[in-house]
């Protein structure tokens, strides 16, 4: 095992776990949960894919586009990610096939021994007695970060004009991520294709930071003397942690995909979920790291740039970022690529070089600075995910009605809804939703940077630095302000 | 005790930003006839502003296709084929940015061809970056008084 138990490590104030009534724990620790969950979702998301390939091209009246870009989008940016952090994993349907395949099994891991005895020290337990198809490899030690991820999302964010508005990209990239899923299961260990490749679970990983929700070893203490650590190798009550990580040291959401299965498989009964303040990962700094810097800055640019391009009204810059000519995208993807890798970066640093002089931080490492500055944008990256996600679902929900009665768009009325005009939600109500959440998330941010600045310094030159970092916050917030309330074009 | 005072004194500020009246001047209301062409995937011109309290006629011509033109915050819809102009008048009654959508299938693009139409004083726009400002101001001040006596964790 890779990390030193710490003790005192878990934190309680300001926690109440869920899992102390019995109703929750017994769900959470069900057998069943993960395989319905992820079986109704893989439903749909088959059915997505089989409308995106073979009906209609009209992305409006298409199941696929309609339900994955309006409907699961909106539920996964407006509800679980800011309450639930990484939930949506738990019901994800691409890894499911492939990890099916993986552990020769649907549900239940009956127990190769049967009785919970231990494996031979240093081997993990096989469970499950189906056929398993895997080779079981190690991830790379070079790739155990998320730059794959940051580099899958900048690709399909930059191509997210065409995947948006038409059916057939759409199914082929859901196509791609199920097989995949599939493929990397079946040639590495557990799930390392969703937690260093899936370009969607890197950014619920950084965004699942700021969640009121955490699942977390209840004392370290009693995993430090326990030598079998079922939660991590499994035992005859469920699988070892599927997402690599070791629970007695995890200290942060990024990893964790709720699944369960460490409630499932702790002997001692000592894993819990709790609700707490939200945002209380941001400020561990053993996890500041730089990729996890770049996803907040790639995701607060395209924040930026999702607004001009899906909700301004250059024409034109539309028609560049819809592969119009290669003149017109080859300026857009200069612009994206320089907007997402150079100047937010680089924006970031100049603001992280002014805060580091006003608070006499000299004698602290720019790098060091740079990256732990990086983690009070993601609050606010996410309120902006969210405002322009308010925007786009609330506009274009009503199309979700006639696909459910036609989702291929061949002229079918299953559920006489396939005649329901398009009309617009709330959309008088949606700017000022907007500045809500913007100014939250803003005040968010604001907070982290207290916390990250009061980890280096103290006194009048720490309120020195929290100033500027709000003076560089509020600036970012009043500008997407401008891009959701003001004229942007 | 002072951070519950601090709190409380923004959140007062916060109620003058959101229901104080806006002390801008905005320009005579009238009357506003605007030509609005659609085509795929943008309407010209882009943005429109009026004055608060205008009567606003806007004329929807489409170039190519049928488009439609949907203006959120007011629930006005108009819908024109190729060729033929249809028109809507309104009184421009509350203050903000509003986008104009194309409501009639249009193409790939149809969901994201939008305009904006600004009726000035554009209060929303200026009320919320009053009120950020403020929230920025309160949460510096609440933090900075939370500070007293705390010190650097880690090695600088």
């Amino acid at each position: 095992m890779r990390s030193p138990i710490r003790s005192g490590q878990t934190r309680t104030a300001g926690r109440r776990e869920l899992t102390r009534w019995p109703m929750v724990r017994a769900v959470l620790r069900w057998r069943s949960l993960n395989w319905i969950l992820m079986t109704a979702a893989l439903a749909v998301l088959c059915l997505a894919i089989a409308t995106s390939l073979a009906g209609t091209a009209a992305g409006s009246a298409n199941f696929g586009i309609v339900f994955v870009w309006i409907v699961w989008w909106g539920l996964l940016m407006g509800v679980l990610l800011p309450l639930g952090g990484r939930l949506w994993c738990l019901i994800c349907p691409v890894p499911a096939p492939g990890e099916w395949v993986q552990r020769g099994a649907l549900i239940c891991p009956p127990g190769e021994d049967g009785n919970g005895a231990s494996p031979p020290a240093g081997r993990p337990r096989r469970i499950g007695g189906g056929l398993r198809f895997t080779l079981g490899w190690r991830w790379p030690d070079r790739l155990r970060t998320i730059w794959l991820q940051n580099a899958g999302f900048v690709i399909v964010a930059l191509f997210s004009t065409l995947i948006l508005t038409r059916p057939r990209v759409t199914g082929w990239l859901l196509l791609a991520f199920l097989v995949g899923g599939i493929l990397l299961a079946i040639l590495y260990e557990r799930r390392a294709f969703c937690r260093y490749v899936c370009p969607v679970g890197g950014f619920i990983g950084l965004y699942s930071l700021t969640a009121p929700l955490e699942l977390r070893v209840r004392d370290p203490l009693v995993c430090q003397d326990h030598r079998t650590k079922d939660c991590y190798l499994g035992n005859a009550a469920g699988y070892g942690c599927p997402w690599l990580e070791q629970p007695w040291t995890m200290d942060r959401n990024a990893a964790c995909g709720l699944c369960g299965e460490c409630l499932r498989t702790c002997p001692k009964d000592n894993v819990a979920v709790r609700v707490r303040l939200p945002g209380a990962d941001l400020v561990v700094a053993s996890g500041w790291r730089l990729d996890e810097a770049y996803k907040a800055f790639i995701m607060l640019a395209c924040a930026a740039i999702y607004p001009l391009v899906f909700l301004g009204s250059w024409g034109w810059l539309k028609e560049w970022a819809n592969l119009g000519g290669p003149q017109g995208f080859g300026l857009y993807t200069l612009a994206f690529l320089g907007l997402n890798l150079v100047v937010v970066p680089g924006l970031h640093l100049g603001a992280v070089a002014a805060t580091r002089s006003v608070a006499g931080l000299q004698g602290l490492p720019v790098r060091r600075l740079f990256v732990a500055l990086a983690y009070p944008l993601v609050p606010l990256g996410l309120a902006a995910w969210m405002a322009f996600t308010v925007s786009f679902v609330f506009a274009n929900a009503s199309y979700a009605m006639p696909v459910l009665s036609d989702p291929f768009g061949w002229g079918w009325n299953l559920l006489g809804t396939q005649d329901l005009a398009w009309h617009p939600w709330l959309m008088g109500w949606v700017p000022s939703l907007q500045a809500i959440i913007l100014i939250a998330g803003m005040v968010g941010a604001i907070g982290t940077a207290d916390a990250v600045l009061r980890k280096f310094t103290a006194g009048r030159a720490a309120v020195r630095g929290l100033v500027m970092q709000a003076f560089f916050l509020t600036g970012e917030t009043i500008f997407f302000l401008w891009l959701y309330l003001g004229a942007a074009a | 005790m002072r951070r519950a005072i601090i709190l409380a004194v923004f959140l007062a500020l916060g109620a003058v930003v959101l229901l104080a009246p806006w002390p801008m001047f905005s320009p005579a209301g009238g009357e506003r006839e605007v030509l609005v062409r659609a085509r795929q995937y943008a309407y010209d011109p882009g943005v429109i502003r009026v004055p608060k309290g205008a009567r606003v006629t806007l004329v929807l011509e489409s170039e190519d296709v049928t488009h439609g033109l949907y203006l959120d915050g007011y629930d006005i819809d108009l819908a024109t084929a190729p060729g033929r102009r249809v028109r809507t008048s309104f009184v421009a009654d509350r203050p903000g940015m509003f986008r104009m959508r194309c409501s009639k299938v249009c193409g790939t693009l149809h969901p994201f061809m939008l305009g904006e139409l600004v009726v000035e004083p554009n209060t929303p726009l200026w009320r919320s970056v009053a009120l950020a400002l403020l929230a920025a101001a309160g949460a510096v001040t609440y933090l900075a008084v939370g500070r007293r006596g705390t010190r650097g964790r880690e090695a600088a």
